[in-house]
């Protein structure tokens, strides 16, 4: 955690924003470990966001579906077995093809630094590993929602 | 098969009531083994020693911790004196190695006998891969073998499944059909290893692919050793690796269970696992407590089937986490044995001795294992696998240190065998039996954990049972709680993972990782599609409608046409989608 800046420091700052930021935490295809985005939900519940769940073993489709119907700010992508260069992407372009190219993707899981320059190009950002503190990912979620999607700064 | 002549009172649910005051009445007692005068003596020397040494102590250097708790959340006092253990029974409580109530152990001479077997769990890409490492892990000393599925064999889908995409050979071997299973085991002594699937979901149809590719090496069922993992109760609360709602899986393991029990005397037909349990975020506690429920679930579940528990509880066995809490991990494993043995014995009235075992293999944690500092991992691995062998594990696999990043190269898998011979060999430590029997701390502990997990069994009866209690999401809700506190607790620095939020180094690069090559995808889509060609097709739709029949009808036993079916080659899918058409799949209650 960055020094200073714990949980209660993001609630302070999320309450102040002039809209609650919404999020659908997604899993993409068959993958079952969701310790972490259980994790998350908590996490980002408790400093202020709306939370969207997909569930386990939910589709692309589906996952773009959630985040059109729920109007979401944010889809965060968890993939734990190595099938991210699968989905994230299939989610970026499903989003083009819906026209909603304007919800902000970041992803985690276990992700080969090797990947991360890949995913970053088409969009998807963040990609943290299993352990990474919470603030330093709902900073980054923070940093890109303010900037992308409430254009206050 | 015996079938009981009278159906047993099993549904009393003051069992676990009783049983909690029990335990807490006899806390109070002191055992005849002291002399109460000199006890209570004791207790006040401790008292003076707490006020006039301690405290006075602790006022000038203070502690590390304003509280100091296990990883379950017990606080941990400064000693543990005879005063703690004072009500403990020897001879009722603890015992003899190989007998009741096993706390110390299921046989006699444990591992001056038989050291634990080395069990390295296995599996990537297409069979013939994973064929080449298991050799290669048989080779330097593994003594027994436990494979790995991939994503798509786990639930029940073949590697040619729209849903399959992405994760053929990825996370395990990519099993579709017999053919795979037969390349899986090709120039591997079937009658001669032990084999222990994590297969849930789908169990049955790789149970039957396994003993049809035995037969085909010539080996009768009826001289298979291993074992299937077929718990479908821990996926519902956390590998969350299913294919049908709970009532239709639970009947396929009655069908299993019949099955064996007639024809596979050495078959251990389900192995109750806690470590996934462990892995989704419980506490030692909620992992013993969850694990042993769905235990007597499966006592329950025999026993409709008219089943003799005296026969059938010899054939189940345990699977469980060891993580980084030393002594909890060890008590967690004694209070196993002797709860199980305990609640066999009065609930479920089984005389036979063998029947009251608890046997367990276990895995060093995966969660405990971190991406930063990678070597950190081999030492964590250490202490873990030192836990499960103080605590009197009958098989072992040792996490790879590069496990937190992918599956493991092979030559850290090769570490990790080498880690458990350095135990079994160097240390000495499996020269006495159960040597922390006796610890204040051990025996308190032990007993505690004992207490917290009856009031679990208590709480899920009265939720009623664990099928209901999982519907309601209740287990499944328990753990995440549990994992946020604990992801709360490294957040705030409570915790320390070294080298994650604490002796972090900004200077190390990321370790040079094992991955599958991605044409397993393609290798494995061409197999399925020249099997589909060459097969007869006309018998694999008849046996497919036989297995139907059986879906339909649970008066039949599931296994034998399904058996009928592997031996011609109809695949996973084609078998498991018979069910889901039949019974759909299933929803999670909402777990925010």
């Amino acid at each position: 955690m960055e020094a200073g800046k714990n949980l209660s420091y993001y609630r302070e700052l999320i309450s102040k924003l002039p809209k609650k930021i919404r999020i659908l935490v997604a899993k993409p295809g068959l993958d079952a470990h969701d310790r972490g985005v259980h994790v998350l939900l908590r996490a980002f519940r408790d400093v202020g966001m709306e939370v969207v769940y997909s569930g386990i073993l939910a589709t692309v489709d589906e996952i773009v579906q959630t985040a059109i119907d729920e109007d979401v700010d944010v889809i965060a992508l968890s993939s734990m077995n190595g099938a991210h260069m699968v989905h994230f992407p299939a989610v970026i372009n499903k989003l083009k093809e819906k026209g909603a190219s304007d919800i902000v993707v970041v992803g985690g899981g276990i992700i080969p630094e090797e990947d991360k320059p890949k995913l970053e190009a088409i969009g998807v950002t963040g990609n943290f590993g299993p352990g990474t503190s919470l603030a330093i990912i709902i900073e980054h979620i923070l940093n890109r929602v303010i900037k992308e999607r409430l254009k206050i700064y | 098969m015996q079938v009981k002549e009278e159906k047993k009172d099993i549904s009393n649910s003051d069992f676990w009531k009783n049983k909690i005051k029990e335990k807490i009445e006899k806390r109070k007692t002191i055992s005849q083994l002291y002399n109460k005068e000199e006890l209570e003596r004791l207790h006040v020397e401790e008292i003076n020693w707490y006020e006039n040494v301690y405290k006075p102590w602790i006022k000038n250097s203070p502690e590390l911790k304003s509280k100091f708790e296990t990883a379950s959340g017990i606080e941990i006092k400064p000693i543990y004196t005879p005063w703690d253990v004072k009500h403990i029974d020897y001879l009722k409580d603890i015992g003899f190695p190989g007998s009741f109530p096993f706390t110390r152990g299921i046989y006699p001479s444990m591992y001056r006998g038989k050291l634990w077997t080395i069990r390295e769990f296995s599996g990537f890409g297409t069979p013939e891969d994973t064929n080449k490492r298991l050799k290669f892990l048989l080779e330097h000393g593994e003594t027994g073998l436990s494979i790995a599925f991939d994503m798509p064999t786990l639930y029940g889908y073949d590697a040619d499944s729209p849903r399959a995409l992405g994760e053929v050979g990825k996370m395990g071997v990519s099993v579709s059909s017999l053919k795979d299973m037969e390349i899986l085991f090709k120039g591997i002594p079937m009658d001669q290893i032990t084999t222990s699937m994590t297969i849930n979901a789908p169990a049955v149809v790789i149970f039957a692919m396994y003993i049809v590719a035995a037969e085909k090496q010539g080996v009768p069922m009826e001289k298979l050793s291993g074992t299937i993992q077929n718990d479908i109760l821990k996926e519902y609360i956390a590998q969350k690796e299913w294919a049908y709602p709970p009532e239709i899986h639970l009947r396929i393991i009655k069908d299993i269970m019949e099955f064996c029990t007639k024809h596979m005397p050495k078959w251990n037909y389900i192995s109750v696992s806690g470590y996934h349990i462990r892995e989704a975020g419980s506490s030692a506690i909620q992992e013993l407590a969850f694990t042993l429920m769905d235990g007597f679930t499966y006592m329950d579940l025999g026993i409709s089937a008219g089943l003799d528990p005296n026969v059938f509880a010899t054939r189940i066995s345990f699977f469980f986490n060891s993580t980084m809490d030393f002594f909890e991990e060890i008590a967690k494993f004694r209070a196993a044995r002797r709860i199980w043995s305990e609640v066999l014995r009065e609930k479920y009235k089984v005389t036979n001795p063998r029947a009251l075992w608890l046997r367990f293999h276990t895995q060093t944690s995966g969660a405990s294992l971190t991406w930063q500092q990678p070597l950190n991992n081999l030492i964590r691995t250490a202490i873990e696998a030192l836990a499960a062998v103080l605590g009197g594990t009958q098989s072992l696999h040792t996490n790879a240190y590069d496990e937190a990043l992918s599956l493991p190269k092979e030559d850290a898998a090769l570490l990790a065998v080498r880690t458990q011979q350095i135990i079994a060999h160097e240390t000495n430590v499996a020269s006495t039996i159960d040597p922390l029997a006796g610890s204040y701390y051990i025996e308190w502990l032990t007993d505690k954990l004992e207490e917290e997990a009856y009031k679990y069994f208590d709480k899920i009866e009265e939720l009623g049972g664990m099928v209901e209690a999982i519907k309601k999401g209740f287990p499944q809700k328990e753990i995440i709680e549990n994992a946020y506190r604990q992801a709360l607790k490294v957040e705030n620095k409570e915790s320390i993972i070294v080298g994650v939020n604490e002796y972090v180094d900004k200077t190390e690069k990321i370790l040079n990782i094992f991955k599958t090559y991605p044409e397993v995808e393609k290798i494995q889509k061409e197999s399925l599609a020249e099997l589909k060609k060459t097969r007869n097709n006309e018998k694999v739709k008849k046996a497919l409608e036989e297995v139907r029949k059986a879906f339909e009808d649970p008066s039949i036993n599931i296994v034998y046409p399904i058996l009928k079916a592997v031996k011609v080659y109809a695949t996973l899918q084609e078998i498991m989608d018979i069910g889901r058409e039949l019974y759909g799949g299933w929803k999670e209650p909402e777990l925010l």
